[in-house]
């Protein structure tokens, strides 16, 4: 925000964002594309491996549980987002209530919120590129371009979008070979459903190895047992939503004084 | 679920996921501080969210017949310690996973 009001003080208020971007990718880059392509490829590799193989792994566990191997595909293609998958099919399994999975799909990604709030002045003047960059926001995509050390001569907007397609891309060949894979061979052994528990008792492990304080893991860990003790295991989620929400808000003083729940 | 309900349940997933990608371009105007709740909630908010995700899995798990959750317990053990040990996602996520595949098949 500081770095807007210098831009604004510094250049002539004729000249918009917008057309800056544009008179430098024409002065300093006859192949823009190529350019961010080019830079953007390398900035991505990281986040291959990690999205092929967590991909494949959701691709076999959905057509484990039954779904042909077009779910998994079409989440990856319209939701795209890891964990939410893997509770998208388990919803899928559960008797039928929307009001439930839409609050739980916001909840899950709200971090979104957060990563677009950072990434506001950083996608201004993309143009029509914009909606893409927001609809193909991740965890990976975020880390990468929020901290990305983009060279002068290549255009940020292209940048972003090739590393956000990219990222997108690698996420969804591995569900899709992860759900052909799994439709061929029909894994006959119990448990494998057991791989969407290791993966969000690993997130919360490295979720808690980060914190000096643990108050908010608490809250999310009592507040769903308490729940799913007085509630059906169909109808805790929501009453554990509100509950966490009620505490993290009732208890803001505290929990900000104390700190040290994240970083 | 009929085929309506499943397409339904998934349009739900995406609508709640392209809400918190698309809220803050919509709402917040960069040049007004965002509000210090939201902020707040941002670094309150994740760990929370994964501990209920973790019971979310155990939903359907019964501690007091059965097997009494030792298979899953078990197995949560082996994840976390294979993950202080490597910090590897995909190594623990798989040693945990096996070790839960074993208990129930050839075990319990």
């Amino acid at each position: 925000m500081r770095e807007e009001t210098v831009k604004k003080r510094t250049e002539p208020s004729a000249i918009k964002a917008d057309d800056s971007a544009k008179v430098r990718t024409l002065s300093e880059g006859l192949h823009p594309r190529r350019d961010a392509l080019r830079a953007a490829l390398p900035a991505s590799f990281p986040v291959m491996t990690g999205y092929v193989f967590l991909g494949i792994t959701l691709g076999i566990y959905a057509t484990s549980q039954g779904f042909s191997p077009w779910y998994p595909t079409l989440m990856a293609l319209t939701i795209y987002g890891g964990s939410l998958e893997f509770v998208t099919v388990s919803m899928l399994l559960a008797p039928f209530a929307p009001l439930v999975s839409l609050s739980m799909a916001f909840m899950i990604q709200a971090r979104h919120l957060f990563y677009g709030l950072a990434m506001l002045d950083k996608f201004k003047g993309t143009g029509w590129k914009k909606f893409f960059l927001i609809f193909w926001m991740s965890d990976e995509t975020f880390a990468v371009t929020f901290s990305a050390d983009i060279p002068d001569k290549v255009d940020r907007g292209w940048f972003y979008f090739f590393v956000s397609l990219l990222d997108y891309l690698y996420w969804a060949v591995g569900v899709t070979a992860g759900g052909l894979a799994g439709s061929l061979i029909t894994i006959k052994a119990q448990g494998l459903d057991f791989v969407m528990t290791a993966m969000f008792v690993v997130i919360f492990l490295d979720q808690w190895l980060k914190e000096k304080r643990h108050y908010t893991a608490y809250i999310g860990l009592l507040s769903a047992a308490v729940c799913r003790l007085v509630f059906s295991a169909d109808s805790f989620m929501i009453p554990t939503m509100v509950l966490i929400l009620v505490f993290l808000t009732a208890l803001r003083k505290p929990l900000e004084k104390k700190g040290g729940f994240i970083e | 679920m009929t085929i309506s309900e499943q397409i339904i349940t998934i349009g739900c997933c995406v609508a709640g996921t392209m809400l918190s990608r698309f809220l803050p371009f919509l709402l917040i105007s960069s040049r007004r501080p965002t509000p210090k709740f939201i902020i707040y909630l941002g670094k309150a908010l994740p760990s929370a969210i994964f501990g209920m995700l973790v019971i979310y899995c155990l939903k359907n798990v019964t501690f007091t017949s059965g097997t009494f959750g030792i298979p899953e317990l078990a197995s949560i053990a082996v994840t976390v310690l294979i993950h202080l040990w490597r910090r590897n996602m995909m190594l623990s996520m798989a040693a945990g996973t096996a070790c839960y595949m074993v208990l129930v098949n050839l075990v319990f």
